[in-house]
């Protein structure tokens, strides 16, 4: 094992030799989720950011629950993720630092257009997921522990629905991101759980559409959290916090607010001083 | 049949439009993947040879083990080098995690044991033919197996090759070392894996197709010239 | 090249040979001077080709021991060649392979392009030194693997049946330069199972069956007066066994 790690070595630093640049490149490392990445609101959002700071910022897009530990690891110096109660938990345990609240968006239910189940009618998340259930329609999770993956367990919970007992019948968890669940759902015309975004900018939709959407417990907050300089001397704390600033400024707010797919608006700013 | 017509066109139009973004694209991932086979056949051609030459306890049980790797999932590559580049790893203070260096790091790691085997089987059968006469001129086992990498050369071109397919097709190892950051690790096959989750799968088929004709196009100019050389020193066998 | 002093004579004592216990070499003791050619006889499967490769070093003895009694005895190894039945090229030009094996004994490389064009011209290739070596013919292959032993000037060079698999115009040539290579003075150890090549290039045999040495006599001696029963026959022309 030494002796591989040793060969590892010489190896990194030979590579390193090859790509010298980065190292003095003004950048920092943001951990965040496919939504964001593929909606393209960092498509948007980032070049304003960049021209106005100088700073580039590099996006890896990853669940929420993968980039929470990717934060925790010190592989990146900011966190833009999902889910409140993980990030909070995140902080509590001193891995991050400044966390703000800075917009949210919605989640949809998707499904074929003939809406097998009568998701349609629904009065409540918990009412649409209930028939689906009851009617044993095919439902596409992603299964991978996401920020989507947590909200969506949470539905089903308060549904009263025991999707782990179905897993493999009607409710098939695919282990993967919004866009490849999505393709899932399109090939077996099952419902599926999505973002808004995601789903706008999606475009193998094949025979799906929206069928339940605007209850407000199927909003979603996006959060922003530094990860802990103390644990992890190398973040680039300063520059970080630049980036958080300017999400939560009027600026950064309204440049949020500015992203629209078809003149429909994806992730509404909310940040609150203090929150 | 409209998904490949679709994607042909798609194709078309990126090489066409000379798209700067598919510009980037192509030449950091031919960066990437020919300096990780380069690295692979620094390291894996004379250890190929030196399987193939010496004779030590345990010499079967490391050419099966050369072997298998073969078989690496570059999944697990891609997970193990993370662990090791990873800022909390025993390598994590280079800070190479999320860069190219960390996907030649990962590339070379799935290439190597493809270069080091398939260059095990190529001078073993030239070392048959070659043990007596080398001896008998009295060149060093070192010298010998710089003798053997030459005067096999066009054989182990295939052995390179092969490691540069491995390459330059992979996605699982890639993804998770450099993260599919745009514009600094984002690689065809990141490329085409980020499109199929968008749901843009004609845009992930062009890609596709561009990716594939690259690998033909390097496949051929290799065989090419291995030919021609070949012809001109006489057959190999 | 400066002169180094002889390894020879070459004394084998009590040589032995056997592989997974099966005895292919036996007792075999005799000495060689310098400056001789002797030829190794004997049906096949005698041992002939296993004792140049004992000699030679190439094969460590099961038993005995191939020791060389002259004052240069130390570096031994470094002033023997030896040429193969089906010689091996290397595969890049004539010309390669003769420097290939001058850089190997230590050459400087300013010295290396003469030396190797005087070994061409010896051998007759010079026409051919940019040739790859592999697409040579048969005999050319021969020759050129003969002047590359001849190039680093061995005290000793062991032939093994170095025209066997060649038509009689090429065998001409070949033993042609072999008669070159030995009025130098160079020492000669070589296998063939061609008498008529025995008798033309012989100073001492050797002569082997089943392992064992029967005779090693002046050549003269063996053809017209053979000692033993086995070498009669042979010399008879007897199917021996």
């Amino acid at each position: 094992m030494r002796t591989i790690i040793r060969l590892l070595a010489g190896l990194a630093t030979t590579a390193a030799l090859l790509f010298p640049a980065h190292a003095a490149d003004k950048y920092i490392t943001v951990a965040s989720t496919t939504s964001t990445e593929q909606s393209g609101l960092f498509g948007h959002l980032l070049p304003k950011f960049t021209a106005k700071t100088g700073i580039e910022v590099r996006v890896i897009a990853q669940g929420t629950g993968q980039a929470l530990k990717t934060g925790r690891q010190g592989d990146a110096d900011v966190l833009f993720v999902h889910d409140p109660v993980a990030e909070k938990k995140f902080v509590e345990e001193g891995y991050g630092v400044g966390r703000r609240e800075v917009m949210y968006n919605d989640f949809v239910v998707v499904g074929p257009k003939s809406d097998p189940a009568g998701v349609k009618g629904a009065k409540s998340t918990a009412e649409a997921l209930k028939r689906i259930a009851d009617a044993q329609a095919g439902f596409a999770s992603r299964g991978d522990k996401s920020g989507t993956h947590a909200a969506e367990l949470r539905h089903w919970k308060a549904a009263g629905v025991d999707v782990a007992a179905a897993s493999g019948s009607w409710y098939r968890e695919t282990g993967s991101g919004m866009g490849p669940t999505l393709n899932t759902a399109a090939a077996m015309e099952a419902y599926s759980l999505t973002d808004r975004g995601t789903w706008l900018n999606f475009k193998n939709r094949k025979n799906l559409e929206i069928v339940f959407e605007g209850d407000p417990s199927l909003f979603n907050q996006y959060g922003v959290i530094l990860v802990n300089p103390d644990k992890h001397a190398h973040v680039k704390k300063d520059m970080g916090q630049t980036f958080m600033n300017w999400l939560t400024s009027a600026e950064g707010q309204q440049t949020i607010a500015d992203y629209k797919i078809n003149g429909e608006q994806l992730f509404f700013p909310n940040y609150k001083p203090g929150s | 049949m409209n998904d490949f017509s679709d994607a042909f066109a798609t194709a078309l139009s990126l090489i066409l439009n000379l798209d700067q973004d598919l510009a980037e694209i192509v030449l950091l991932s031919l960066r990437v993947s020919l300096t990780a086979v380069l690295v692979a056949a620094v390291i894996g051609l004379p250890l190929g040879a030196a399987l193939a030459l010496f004779r030590f306890p345990g010499r079967s049980a490391a050419i099966v083990i050369v072997n298998a790797l073969m078989g690496l999932p570059p999944v697990v590559v891609g997970l193990v080098v993370y662990l090791l580049l990873s800022r909390s790893g025993p390598l994590g203070p280079l800070g190479l995690l999320f860069s190219p260096a960390a996907m030649i790091i990962a590339q070379a790691v799935l290439v190597t044991p493809i270069v080091a085997a398939l260059t095990r089987q190529v001078v073993e059968d030239l070392w048959a033919e070659y043990e007596e006469q080398l001896r008998s001129l009295g060149a060093t086992p070192a010298r010998a197996i710089g003798t053997l990498l030459w005067d096999g050369r066009f054989s182990l071109v295939t052995a390179v090759l092969a490691g540069f397919g491995r390459a330059s097709a992979e996605v699982g190892a890639v993804m998770i070392v450099g993260g599919n950051i745009a514009h600094v690790t984002r690689v065809m096959t990141t490329t085409i894996a980020l499109e199929v989750s968008k749901g843009d799968l004609a845009l992930a088929l062009g890609l596709g197709i561009i990716l594939i004709a690259l690998s033909l196009a390097v496949n051929g100019a290799a065989s090419l010239i291995r030919e021609t050389a070949r012809r001109y020193q006489g057959a190999l066998a | 090249m400066a002169t180094f002093p002889p390894i020879t004579p070459l004394s084998v004592e009590g040589l032995a040979f056997a592989v997974d216990g099966k005895q292919l070499l036996s007792e075999i003791s005799f000495t060689l001077e310098a400056h001789r050619t002797a030829l190794v006889l004997g049906p096949n499967g005698a041992g002939k080709s296993l004792l140049l490769r004992l000699c030679h070093g190439l094969l460590q003895p099961t038993a005995g021991r191939v020791s060389w009694q002259g004052a240069g005895a130390d570096q031994a190894s470094a002033h023997q060649a030896m040429v193969f039945q089906r010689p091996v090229m290397l595969r890049r030009s004539a010309a390669a392979n003769i420097d290939y094996a001058l850089s190997l004994r230590g050459v400087p490389a300013r010295q290396r392009s003469s030396l190797t064009a005087e070994a061409l011209e010896r051998a007759g290739l010079s026409a051919l030194a940019k040739r790859p070596a592999r697409v040579l013919s048969g005999g050319e292959q021969q020759r050129l693997a003969l002047a590359r032993a001849w190039s680093v000037r061995p005290q000793v060079l062991f032939l093994d049946e170095p025209t066997a698999s060649l038509d009689p115009a090429a065998t001409r040539a070949v033993e042609e330069l072999i008669g070159r290579i030995r009025a130098d003075g160079t020492t000669i150890v070589m296998t063939t199972h061609d008498l008529g090549q025995a008798r033309r290039l012989a100073d001492e045999i050797i002569f082997l069956h089943r392992g064992r040495l029967v005779e090693k006599t002046a050549a003269a001696d063996f053809f017209s007066n053979p000692q033993s029963q086995e070498a009669r026959a042979f010399v008879a022309g007897e199917l021996l066994w």
